[in-house]
């Protein structure tokens, strides 16, 4: 769907949120990213590679590379580099253009899983996390290792730069959320967000994690989601739950829950209106979650044709990319559908 | 007057007398009750044993023995060689995988159901469950063909947290006496002397019941005031070997080494239980039913089992305990090569492996194959039958042997399989 040149933004309506682009992946999806100008959407999937498609036209160009699944990808702002980061140690920088794209960097990141990686504000850090434990930050321009943080106590699942530049927020599986000063790499402070992490006595397992992370644009809140109620982990029995906390206070003003809801909330964004978009997946189904930070329940929820498993936001702020397990990407828009087109009376 | 046994009580804790209790079945002398008591004497001189790792749940073959790299099913980790130049296992083994050359691998186990319940029977009682049908499990017809006559010592012992004795019913017609006692790495409850018994009274007391004993034997001896006496023996011998069972005797370096968590506690018990000639022994490790994301959680289990079991595979190795050891690591079942949305695998009996190694299993071998995506076998199919016979060939029993079981010979092993012989030594 594309609106003329020009013409007034249309306005964010989250309960007229529609798809208007599916496309179909010969595997099932993991982890997606848009370009910062837009062009293209970057997915992964459950072979090896990357693709790219192409948003105007929906062509797909395939990047191979990495040994393993690809778990996190973010682009630089000058929209020239895609970094990827993945089960095989592995962060690689690629070209976001060409009909076949190689490898511009390969470095072995972390000891195990690299889970995620994020790009500061200004282009210049990039920061991983991983199974290692440990948050590190490298330079843009040539991968160098800039510096390692260690003190998560468990495998790191998010990161995310501070809108300023001056801090960067790594999430873990026990449910801690610790922010970091960039410059330094000291650690400033901890959001116990621990109602995301769960331990199954009966079962033995450690589940749950701090999955996505957001900075509301007014810099008011700091959101992170993930699962509670797991009941059930190795049954996939548990439901999304979103903590919001007060930036300077750190006091979780809220807990967010969809009432009938069993998943994991995968990723969060904010849209400019300050509407907090949580993108669910599970054995519930797929979910698009839109929020206000003065009411714990959703005002609006989209569902999806099947779980979600990631989401991006379109750098128009009006489109929601979001990839599922059977092999889809889905753009929805967070608009109103514009109105169809007059229809030509027929001549007689 | 009979004396009332304590199997008679509906109290399940292996206590004391509840253990004695076992021995009212009437079959008492493991090897005697063989059919063939020229093999039973050989396996007296050698003794075997068993140690069964069990993977509960379901353990994933492609996070584990038969990986996939790089395939639709493949998932995320990697494989990685092993000790054996062209074995390779999953990435989350990287010890097992320098033991290799000590173990073998069955990949292409065909069980054809998909169910935790009929899974558990059919791997540890060879096979299938049937109404009206009951058979032994693996540990008590090990602990009846394997255990010493004179022992005094329980020969199935399943290793959980929080056993404190407990006793199961899974002896079937082989009789309580070989049924599992769970322990946890304390001695079982009710096995020390009362504090308020010096012991010189409990001595005291012990002279006098025997010569009470002997006096009533010899007018009016039976089978079942043989076997009220033998337990009482039995029950002695216990009570002095009773910290056989306290895990908390090993030195704290080899705790830091299995690991400080339960299943490296019950690797190490594992251990002292098959130093002390306990001819069989199961420890579980939990849980591997993850239909829900599988990877996240193989990756937890399978590290933890790694570190655990290769510690106590080196240590068997080292202490020249391997080779009359037999080690089995099994599930019920392994676990779809499809990826379900969850990223979860599902039950799948169709085609998936086992670890074995020690006693008779040739080192550094492997059995059977899978296609490339794991989804079907293609070389060499066995089920839980071929599985059951070769676990016993593997400690040198003829699985083709019956026991005597008042007289009726019965087969220990499903007749109409036979063992894996290209694995056996």
């Amino acid at each position: 769907m594309t609106f003329t040149e020009g013409a007034p933004k249309p306005a964010i309506d989250a309960k007229q949120t529609h798809i208007t682009t599916t496309w179909k992946n010969t595997t099932p999806l993991i982890a997606c990213c848009f370009d910062p100008q837009g062009r293209y959407l970057f997915t992964s999937s459950e072979d090896t590679p990357v693709q790219r498609w192409e948003i105007a036209t929906g062509k797909k160009t395939v990047y191979t590379g990495h040994e393993s699944w690809v778990r996190d990808i973010a682009c630089l702002p000058d929209g020239k580099t895609v970094v990827t980061v993945g089960s095989d140690d592995t962060m690689i920088f690629w070209p976001t253009t060409g009909d076949a794209p190689k490898p511009i960097r390969t470095i072995t990141a972390h000891k195990g899983w690299v889970r995620t990686v994020s790009v500061s504000p200004d282009g210049k850090l990039i920061a991983t996390g991983g199974n290692d434990n440990l948050v590190k930050l490298w330079n843009a321009t040539d991968g160098k290792l800039v510096r390692e943080i260690p003190g998560h106590e468990s495998n790191v699942y998010s990161t995310l730069f501070h809108p300023t530049g001056k801090f960067l927020l790594s999430g873990d599986l026990n449910g801690q959320v610790k922010q970091w000063d960039v410059a330094s790499g000291k650690l400033i402070r901890t959001f116990d967000a621990k109602e995301l992490h769960t331990y199954n006595g009966s079962q033995q397992v450690h589940y749950g994690g701090v999955r996505g992370l957001a900075i509301s644009p007014d810099g008011k809140y700091l959101a992170c989601c993930g699962l509670h109620k797991a009941t059930n982990p190795l049954g996939a029995v548990n439901e999304p739950l979103v903590l919001l906390y007060e930036w300077e206070s750190q006091k979780k003003v809220r807990s967010h829950v969809a009432a009938g809801v069993r998943g994991i909330g995968w990723e969060l964004t904010y849209l400019t209106d300050g509407t907090l978009v949580c993108a669910s997946g599970g054995s519930g189904g797929g979910f698009l979650l839109f929020f206000k930070p003065d009411n714990g329940k959703e005002f609006h929820k989209f569902k999806l044709p099947d779980t979600a498993r990631a989401m991006a936001k379109h750098p128009d702020s009006l489109q929601l990319a979001t990839i599922h397990a059977d092999r889809n990407v889905r753009i929805s828009r967070v608009t109103a559908k514009p109105p169809a087109p007059k229809a030509v009376p027929k001549k007689t | 007057m009979k004396c009332k046994y304590a199997c008679q009580s509906d109290e399940h804790t292996f206590a004391r007398r509840q253990f004695l209790g076992g021995m009212a079945g009437g079959i008492v002398g493991g090897l005697g009750a063989m059919t063939q008591p020229a093999v039973a004497a050989k396996l007296v001189k050698e003794q075997k044993r068993v140690l069964v790792v069990y993977m509960s749940g379901g353990l994933s073959q492609l996070e584990s023995w038969d990986p996939k790299p790089k395939t639709d099913t493949g998932g995320p980790f990697r494989a990685i060689p092993t000790a054996v130049p062209g074995i390779h296992i999953s990435e989350l083994l990287p010890s097992t995988a320098k033991l290799m050359n000590h173990l073998s691998l069955i990949r292409s186990i065909n069980t054809k159901n998909n169910d935790h319940g009929k899974g558990r029977y059919q791997m540890t009682h060879g096979r299938n469950k049937m109404p009206g049908a009951d058979f032994p499990h693996f540990g008590a017809v090990s602990a009846k063909a394997l255990s010493p006559a004179d022992s005094g010592l329980p020969g199935h012992i399943r290793v959980s947290n929080g056993g404190g004795g407990n006793r199961g019913n899974d002896a079937a017609y082989l009789g309580p006496k070989f049924a599992s006692v769970t322990v946890g790495g304390k001695p079982p409850k009710n096995s020390a002397r009362d504090k308020s018994l010096t012991p010189t009274a409990d001595q005291l007391r012990n002279s006098f019941r025997k010569k009470m004993n002997e006096g009533f034997s010899a007018k009016r001896r039976t089978a079942e005031t043989d076997a009220y006496t033998y337990s009482y023996e039995q029950a002695q011998q216990l009570m002095a070997k009773r910290d056989i069972f306290d895990v908390t005797k090993e030195p704290a370096k080899d705790l830091e080494r299995y690991g400080k968590y339960d299943f490296g506690r019950h690797c190490l018990l594992a251990r002292r239980l098959l130093e002390n000639g306990l001819p069989f022994v199961q420890v579980s490790h939990s849980n591997y039913d993850t239909h829900n994301e599988n990877f996240n959680f193989h990756l937890e289990q399978v590290g933890e089992f790694d570190r655990s079991f290769a510690a106590l595979i080196s240590d068997l190795n080292t202490r020249g305990l391997l080779e009359s050891t037999l080690v089995v690591v099994m599930s019920e079942f392994g676990r779809t090569p499809r990826i379900n949305k969850y990223y979860g695998r599902d039950h799948w009996g169709t085609a998936w492996s086992v670890c074995l190694g020690g006693g008779r299993i040739k080192p550094g071998a492997v059995i059977g194959k899978t296609n490339k995506n794991g989804t079907a076998v293609t070389d060499r199919q066995v089920d839980h039958g071929h599985l059951f016979h070769t676990y016993l060939a593997a400690v040198g029993l003829d699985s083709s042997a019956s026991f005597d079981i008042g007289g009726r010979p019965i087969p220990m092993a499903d007749p109409s399989m036979g063992p894996i012989e290209e694995l056996l030594s």
